[in-house]
């Protein structure tokens, strides 16, 4: 789960990390409020869970109320395109205004997982305020690195091994480690997947600020933090990934014509590949797990038709646990119930596969089957086409 | 031949009460597995259809001499539940369990470290030898005893695998999940070693996904140091960036970890690449066909 920039300086800030005061503001009024608070010049910051906002004309300095006026009421409400975030854009509905300062040098500062070795690892670049994959694939000598040892926490003189790496000046050490331990107490005490300061700010005056933040969490650690689940902002989540998230179901929307319905990540994966592979598009992944029910069979049905693009529909169930004659019977209610009118594809395998077909057969539904993976793969492209046509 | 498990594993399961380790403990019995022991705190000392259960692992290892363990214990407590086993001495533990916190799995990654211990999984389906020891949620039915081995980051796709295999009448020596999630107690790098060193096995397919590096791990690791046939695919050659696939590993980020990269390094290390997932079983054949093997395999 992503959050916005503002709630990454509070949730950091909770774990003693200094940052900027700041105010979110929602309307202009509630902006020019709150720069009025600060003192000018100001920076106003776009609010969107995408990085690359300054490039895109989303954050500025301003030095009066008519700047903050005309920048805010120009970026309220309206989408920003960045390159993260497709051509569409992410609207923006917040606004964080900080004061502004006088910047001598910006860092990159980042703790995450090295999946590799299982430990978390500091990254820190003395090429702060851009892309790190960037730093990474160009120069990767000017990444330092230190990973940490679960068993005892990150060590001071790690920090400090990344402070003169950074070549940071010997007065500012003793806070940017200091910054280190809160980071990684912000981190493990939240279940996050991701901190990131981006730039990190030594000021003209000698301080150091954390300019910009970015905050991930492991979904599967968000039970034991109803705090951080409620940062959650919907609105910038596809409406279809929502509600499928209601049902339990790992629905994941995509640009093609064919809607998917699978049971496992990695053969719904595959299957996505195959359509690829006989010349199709997949419309989505949808993943409805070991124990889809009747109930979440429908649910399943109705997401992936509620998108205007599908034009067939493949459904590819291998039966382990899972019965076919369960999933027939599923698929059959779901397709009577939502009206069902794009041709449907369906390959079932494994356990009561016979069973399965015969409740698929008898249903007098216009059902496409499906002897394996590939044939599977070619009517829905084939079906897909001709609908289209 | 097989690796990790045969006909003489004994496996404690953990959570054997619940709903999930019923189904499956029987299962797995009916399949042929030594189900020997159940754990369930506050429950010992009563039984499961005749398999004893015990408060603790220790207690249960002394009592029946498991050897393995299987865990079905959601996942706010399944990293205590490894640890638990690893503490009483257990020699392979597969963690079923889907939905550990990551951090979680760090811990108990370095827990194992030093203690002789081997985790298969978690969010995984288990461990299978056909026709000797099922520890996991596959459907045993598709397979059949045979030499080639299979190691996978995905479930369902392993039973695609699987049952392509023997429907070309290739057995499997040994089928392995090793789990879709970013922190993984054995990695494919391991299991390859095992299947290299087993003469019970003639090939290997390695199913892999997009997000981390391990499958560029195991193609380094062919390249070097196997002498018989990989069969390779990844899965998510479609999958877009910044979109989690299901499993929390399989994510591309930062532009790491796609399936064109992994496909790659397979063909670099001289590996033979599974295109398309419906050709898995039959790349496997052509493999070893053309490494003189499949005499030995069929």
């Amino acid at each position: 789960m992503n959050i916005h920039e503002y709630q990454a300086k509070q949730v950091l800030r909770r774990f003693g990390v200094e940052v900027p005061e700041g105010r979110v503001a929602t309307t202009v009024e509630e902006a020019l409020a709150g720069a009025q608070e600060l003192g000018y010049p100001v920076v106003a910051k776009a609010q969107i869970h995408a990085g690359g906002r300054g490039k895109a004309g989303g954050v500025k300095v301003c030095r009066s109320a008519s700047e903050v006026q005309a920048f805010v009421n120009n970026i309220l409400g309206k989408p920003l395109v960045t390159h993260q975030t497709g051509p569409a854009g992410r609207v923006v509905r917040k606004v964080l205004l900080e004061p502004a300062c006088a910047i001598a040098r910006e860092f990159y500062l980042g703790l995450t997982l090295d999946r590799a070795r299982g430990w978390l690892t500091f990254m820190a670049s003395s090429e702060g305020g851009v892309e790190i994959e960037e730093v990474a694939a160009r120069s990767p000598e000017k990444i330092l690195r230190e990973a940490v040892d679960p068993a005892v926490g990150v060590q001071s003189f790690q920090a400090r091994k990344l402070a003169f790496g950074l070549g940071l000046p010997k007065e500012t050490v003793g806070s940017f480690v200091t910054l280190v331990h809160a980071l990684y107490r912000a981190y493990v005490e939240t279940d996050a997947s991701l901190v990131e300061v981006n730039p990190l700010v030594l000021t003209q005056d000698q301080r150091i600020v954390v300019l910009d933040a970015k905050m991930s969490f492991d979904d599967n650690g968000l039970f034991r933090h109803p705090d951080v689940r409620e940062l959650r902002d919907t609105h910038e989540e596809d409406p279809r990934e929502v509600e499928a998230s209601q049902y339990d179901l790992n629905y994941i929307s995509l640009d093609g014509n064919i809607g998917c319905m699978v049971n496992g990540a990695g053969l719904a994966m595959a299957t996505m590949d195959i359509i690829k592979l006989f010349g199709g598009a997949p419309a989505n992944f949808l993943d409805v797990g070991g124990g889809a029910t009747k109930e979440k069979v429908t649910a399943a049905f109705k997401i992936l038709l509620s998108d205007p693009n599908v034009k067939a529909v493949l459904v590819n169930i291998f039966g382990g646990i899972m019965k076919c004659d369960v999933i027939a019977e599923g698929v059959v209610a779901a397709a009577r119930e939502v009206h069902l009118r794009v041709p449907l594809v369906v390959r079932l395998e494994g356990t009561n596969v016979e069973l399965g077909k015969k409740i698929l057969a008898e249903s007098g539904l216009d059902i496409i089957p499906a002897s394996d993976m590939a044939d599977a793969g070619r009517k829905a492209v084939e079906a897909a086409r001709r609908a289209a046509a | 031949m097989s690796i990790l498990v045969d006909k003489n594993t004994r496996v404690v399961t953990q959570g054997i009460t619940g709903a999930t380790g019923q189904f499956h403990t029987r299962a797995c019995r009916e399949y042929g597995t030594q189900m020997v022991a159940g754990v369930t705190p506050g429950k010992g000392g009563s039984d499961f259809e005749g398999i004893p259960i015990f408060d603790t692992v220790e207690q249960a290892v002394r009592a029946t001499g498991a050897d393995a363990s299987v865990i079905y214990v959601p996942p706010a407590f399944a990293a205590d539940a490894i640890m638990e086993a690893a503490d009483a001495g257990v020699r392979l533990v597969v963690c079923i369990t889907e939905g550990i916190p990551v951090l979680d799995m760090v811990r108990v990654k370095r827990y194992l470290v030093g203690r002789g211990t081997r985790l298969i999984g978690p969010n995984c389906p288990g461990v299978i030898t056909p026709g000797q020891c099922k520890i996991g949620i596959m459907p045993g039915y598709i397979h059949r005893p045979g030499t080639v081995g299979v190691v996978s980051r995905s479930g369902t796709l392993t039973y695609e695998a699987v049952h392509q295999l023997t429907l070309l009448g290739l057995g499997q020596s040994t089928c392995v999940g090793i789990g879709g999630d970013p922190v993984a107690g054995t990695g494919f790098v391991e299991i390859l070693e095992m299947f290299e060193k087993d003469p019970g096995t003639q090939g290997v397919i390695l199913i892999g996904e997009i997000g981390g590096t391990a499958e560029e791990e195991a193609a380094a690791y062919v390249k070097t140091s196997m002498t018989k046939p990989v069969v390779g695919f990844v899965a998510g050659a479609t999958a877009p960036p910044g979109k989690r696939m299901g499993h929390a590993g399989a994510i591309i980020s930062g532009g790491k970890g796609t399936a064109a990269e992994k496909f790659r390094a397979f063909e670099a290390a001289g590996m033979y690449v599974a295109k398309s997932p419906a050709e898995l079983g039959i790349t496997m054949k052509r493999a070893l066909e053309e490494t003189g093997r499949l005499s030995a395999a069929s």
